[in-house]
């Protein structure tokens, strides 16, 4: 195992423990806003469309179209997801 | 301008970069963490949109970078359409718009993987392996939450669909993506040789695989569905974040796994049943023979005239919505009565069971939509211990969450759940349309208990009718 391997599995592992220790306490209320909104950040995956785009290939057509499909995809993702997210919450209200 | 040389020579670039990667990451922490508060969600949210788009920026500067004109095309069309749809949903739709944004996150993913696969010729297995992972993960992300989507918007049929053998054909199919994932990793194909065949075949069976997961789960266990979708879709994410070796892509997607995770846990505790029973079992096709007693005693209908002098007299009352006050469409008639009890002197809550409606939260959002405050807004705990207490109970469209036989009967398939115990309130108002089952298709003993009245027809009429006597 290369060492760059371990040291992203040792951020993945921390993020793990990170996230179960972040949500594990959300209200009720929230389970929409919050779904949508990790649902949104899921959609980081954008920055890895964006660097399988760059041209300078050797199978230039075919990556070319994947990557701009999936820019294209994880960007309805993003900015639905933000959007959507953020009229859900200006929604809630105390009284 | 030696300084400056620095700063932008590649390597130095690269770290500025990774660097900011960080504070983008840290963004996210933060932006989740205030998710978990009522009183910081939206700023939270902000936060986490500020991430993204430093993230997306520092990308995009990314010196590697060169086709920027088709990427801002691609950019410019998912913003647009994703815009689009984000504003224009109705609140109630929102089960199949949270299904559909998954499914884009996880074909954006396997995307990615499959390019990687095409233009690198690695033979690492750190780099290999994640890019199986992140097509067959992505892939089924993609087609389940197409499924989830039809199952949600009605058009597709929402009843299990069950048949001879499924479990050996998932299975089946588990082994052959197992088999096309070695083929992949190891580089001399033991039949294949060429890339792109297994690479093809591997994204066909996570497709069908996608498919055949969620066809035989029915419409009421959908909040699991979507909470496991979502964790899914981040774990592509994640994956992905392997291929490129990205940390950023490796700390959002972990993030979003684990909120996901935690969320179908909740989903699963509340309806006191294991993932793998939800998943497998084809709940709600199965439980319809059988255990259903029939007829049970006698049923006592109300007209909303009586329905309002009992309520006018009332010093505290709950309602309890469920998925039928999300298809009568009948959450604002529902908030204008609550206020015309309030002013009459009433206590009016709002009890939620958190698998009430189509995904999680799904009431409180409908809620909020009609301008119910959310302190308004309490859990079944909350009510259980004092609702010998409680005037009127009022179930608007809800069925199994109330039902006592899943604390009374242990034959009940639904036996254990935790239910709001509305039999036991002092009067007890069911609105329903017909005397049909619920999801479960399970008969409900709360519809002939002696404090039970049942207010027949359409939510919405039911309720506007109400409120008009209070008006008169």
């Amino acid at each position: 195992m290369e060492p760059t391997f371990i040291l992203l599995l040792f951020v993945l592992v921390l993020s793990i423990f990170l996230g179960f220790e972040l949500i594990s306490k959300v209200p009720s209320t929230l389970h929409t806003p919050l779904m949508s909104g990790a649902n949104a950040i899921s959609g980081i995956t954008i920055v890895g469309a964006i660097l399988t785009s760059r041209t300078e290939s050797v199978n230039v057509e075919i990556t070319f179209i994947l990557g701009m499909l999936a820019v294209f995809f994880a960007t309805v993702n993003v900015v639905g997801g933000y959007l959507v997210t953020n009229r859900m919450l200006s929604m809630f209200k105390k009284k | 301008m030696e300084f400056l040389n620095t700063i932008f020579s590649p390597t130095a670039n690269e770290a500025v970069v990774n660097l900011i990667y960080i504070f983008s990451s840290a963004l996210f922490i933060i932006g989740l963490k205030m998710l978990g508060s009522p009183e910081t969600a939206a700023k939270g949210n902000l936060i986490s949109a500020l991430g993204m788009l430093v993230a997306v920026v520092v990308t995009l500067l990314d010196q590697s970078v060169t086709n920027f004109q088709w990427i801002f095309l691609a950019m410019f069309l998912g913003a647009f359409i994703g815009a689009i749809a984000a504003l224009k949903i109705e609140m109630t739709s929102m089960p199949e718009m949270v299904a559909i944004f998954n499914g884009f996150g996880g074909i954006a993913s396997l995307l990615v993987g499959s390019s990687e696969h095409i233009l690198s010729s690695t033979d690492s297995l750190g780099i290999l392996i994640p890019i199986f992972l992140t097509v067959v993960i992505g892939g089924l992300t993609f087609t389940g939450s197409i499924i989830a989507y039809g199952k949600l918007s009605g058009r597709m049929n929402g009843n299990p669909i069950l048949y001879k053998g499924q479990q050996w054909i998932n299975g089946l199919l588990v082994l052959l993506l197992l088999f096309f994932g070695f083929e992949m990793i190891v580089n001399q194909g033991l039949v294949f040789t060429l890339n792109w065949q297994v690479l093809t075949a591997i994204i066909c069976l996570s497709f069908l695989l996608g498919i055949l997961l969620v066809i035989p789960i029915g419409g009421g266990d959908m909040p699991v569905v979507i909470a496991l979708l979502n964790s899914y879709s981040g774990l592509a994410a994640c994956a992905a974040g392997f291929v490129i070796q990205n940390n950023v892509l490796i700390v959002a997607g972990a993030l979003v796994g684990a909120s996901g995770l935690i969320l179908t846990n909740i989903m699963c505790k509340a309806m006191n049943r294991s993932l793998a029973n939800v998943l497998f079992s084809g709940f709600g096709a199965i439980v319809a023979s059988g255990t259903s007693k029939g007829e049970q005693g006698e049923v006592r209908p109300i007209v909303t005239g009586d329905a309002y002098l009992i309520l006018e007299a009332a010093s505290s009352v709950a309602i309890v919505p469920g998925y039928g006050m999300a298809v009568a469409q009948a959450q604002h008639a529902v908030r204008e009565l609550g206020e015309l009890l309030e002013g009459n002197g009433t206590t009016v809550q709002y009890v939620i069971h958190p698998v009430a409606g189509r995904m999680p939260g799904h009431m409180n959002v409908l809620l909020a939509e009609a301008n119910v405050p959310y302190d308004q807004l309490i859990e079944p705990g909350d009510i259980n211990p004092i609702i010998e207490s409680v005037d009127v109970c009022i179930v608007i469209g809800a069925n199994d969450v109330v039902n006592p036989a899943a604390r009374e009967d242990n034959e009940s398939p639904i036996y254990g759940m935790p239910i709001i115990d509305v039999d036991k309130a002092i009067t007890t108002f069911v609105l329903k349309r017909s005397m049909a089952s619920g999801f479960a298709g399970i008969q409900n003993p709360l519809f002939f208990k002696t404090n039970t009245r049942m207010l027949f027809g359409d939510a919405k009429d039911s309720i506007t009718a109400l409120v008009s006597e209070f008006k008169s």
